[in-house]
């Protein structure tokens, strides 16, 4: 797997980088698999990683309709943190954190994980004190969180508007330290070249357009590139979910698609070197290391598979980054874009086997994926190995809202777009 | 996006609230069906295309509207008052079409 040195890169650069192989190959899907992984986005290219490496089974097609890259693992804004209250989420969110801190050696590939921390601002005393109460739960459970004050803010972030006129004044914040962000397209390309290296089948540009049965059993699917049979059937859509699921008889799932938008500006100097949320709008930024803000805020707010975003969440995002920032006036948005989430019923994802005999199913992501996509793989492996969960993602089930036990972290009830 | 309020006329989709999904059907206040009552708090048909919801025209005359709009590219096929709603379900149950 050690393809890239120090001795590697010398080689190959005295011979004009001819010999690099490419990063996975481009196979025609056989005629069947022990397991088919159907989506090649993050989290489906770290299941086949981690069915390979920790399981054994290398007889596995990932499945992508377009190429990879091209879903959400391309369009998140690569924060990585696990800064949660609840303890399912925590151990989870958490147990990808390590994951994280060791990704681009156990892929020797540099996936740019930079842990520059994640800090919370709070704007009045009572968010303050949920936001200790947030750390405290973190560090029962052993993870890092610290409360900061406005003072350390103001050193930490200096062109933060820290000052009592602003229209929400900071009285201070729960940072993460561990947290930080990752290069998102090298996460895809290190796992797809992991997988790759280890005998999966990495095939794009085919679209699943149904599924096969044998009795009630799920078999395989057939695609834009003929049938394909597998003995287990693994979905890992993240917004296509609702859709894939059509195709196999569910109509309804807990489950409502909506659109995400995130903005980049043009490269400053650096300016900010943590990945920061507002605690009164819903806006967060990093800078990427390039230089460019990446930013974002709510979701559009209604159903949507549109990739792209509406105009008032572009006007509402910009004035909260200028309620923070107000030095940004002038710095102009380079891009904007939308990923499709798929909001879960309580914000917090589905892991699990099922729901029909030979599928499992990964979903329910709210705009929370990305960080996920380590320890997303790693259960999601560990379930379709051994039909059971893992303990880590024994909570995350799909019947959970109906058995009263959801997951809540944020305390909003059944209305997606307010996670 | 505009919608059309039938009272207000086209309005920016900034005056409006979405109020979710309107395709779940409410259990009788009194109906202990606990299946019915998960399906109509949790369960989705999450349709890409068009799609049966509920607005409120809360910057405007506050009507409740059923909107159904194209999820893919937010094409707004028919707005219409909720309020004859009860109604119209009351009068189809009569004929037989529930």
């Amino acid at each position: 797997m050690a393809e890239y040195s120090a001795f590697s890169l010398l080689k190959n650069a005295l011979s004009g980088n001819k010999d690099w192989k490419p990063a996975w190959r481009k196979p025609d899907p056989k005629a069947s698999y022990d397991v088919i992984v159907i989506g090649g986005g993050g989290h489906g290219l770290s299941t086949a990683y981690y069915l390979a490496k920790e399981h054994g089974i290398t007889n596995v097609a990932v499945l992508e309709k377009g190429w990879l890259g091209s879903g959400n693992v391309g369009r998140n804004t690569t924060a990585v943190r696990s800064n949660y209250l609840l303890p399912a989420n925590t151990r989870f969110y958490e147990h990808s954190m390590k994951l994280w801190e060791n990704l681009s050696h156990d892929l020797n590939y540099n996936v740019m994980f930079s842990q520059r921390g994640c800090l919370n601002l709070a704007h009045t005393p009572a968010q303050l004190d949920d936001f200790a109460r947030r750390g405290n739960a973190m560090r029962h459970l052993g993870v890092d969180a610290e409360l900061m004050t406005t003072a350390e803010i103001a050193r930490l972030v200096p062109a933060l508007n820290v000052s009592a006129t602003a229209r929400f004044p900071i009285v201070g914040g729960l940072m993460q330290r561990r947290a930080g962000t990752a290069r998102h397209d090298a996460v895809a390309w290190g796992y797809a070249r992991g997988a790759d290296r280890r005998g999966v089948d990495i095939i794009e540009n085919c679209e699943v357009t149904g599924f096969l049965r044998d009795g009630d059993r799920i078999s395989g699917v057939t695609t834009s590139r003929g049938e394909v049979r597998a003995r287990k059937v693994a979905v890992a859509v993240a917004g296509s979910t609702g859709q894939v699921m059509r195709l196999a008889g569910i109509d309804t799932m807990p489950i409502e698609s909506q659109v995400l938008q995130a903005f980049v500006t043009e490269s400053l100097k650096p300016f900010i070197d943590t990945v920061l949320t507002f605690g009164m709008g819903h806006f967060y930024m990093s800078q990427s290391d390039k230089g460019g803000l990446v930013y974002g805020g709510d979701l559009d707010g209604y159903n949507s598979y549109a990739q792209r975003g509406s105009l008032p969440v572009v006007d509402e995002v910009m004035s909260e980054m200028l309620a923070l920032f107000p030095g940004l006036a002038r710095v102009r948005m380079l891009r904007s874009w939308g990923g499709v989430c798929d909001m879960s019923m309580d914000g917090s994802p589905i892991i699990t086997t099922g729901p029909l005999p030979g599928m499992y199913l990964n979903c329910g992501w709210c705009y929370g994926g990305f960080k996920a996509t380590p320890a997303s793989g790693w259960c999601f492996a560990w379930t379709i190995a051994k039909d059971e969960p893992h303990d880590i993602n024994a909570p995350f089930t799909l019947n959970r809202f109906h058995r009263g036990l959801v997951i809540d972290d944020k305390g909003q009830g059944a209305t997606p777009r307010l996670h | 996006m505009l919608i059309t309020c039938p009272y207000c006329g086209p309005r920016d989709v900034i005056e409006f609230t979405y109020q979710g999904d309107g395709n779940r059907e409410r259990p009788q206040p009194a109906s202990q069906d606990l299946d019915a009552w998960n399906a109509y708090v949790y369960d989705r048909l999450n349709p890409a295309g068009d799609h049966n919801e509920i607005w409120q025209h809360s910057g405007g005359c506050r009507a409740h509207l059923r909107v159904v709009r194209n999820t893919l590219t937010h094409e707004i096929s028919s707005v219409a008052f909720t309020r004859g709603d009860h109604k119209a379900a009351a009068r189809h149950k009569a004929e037989g079409k529930i």
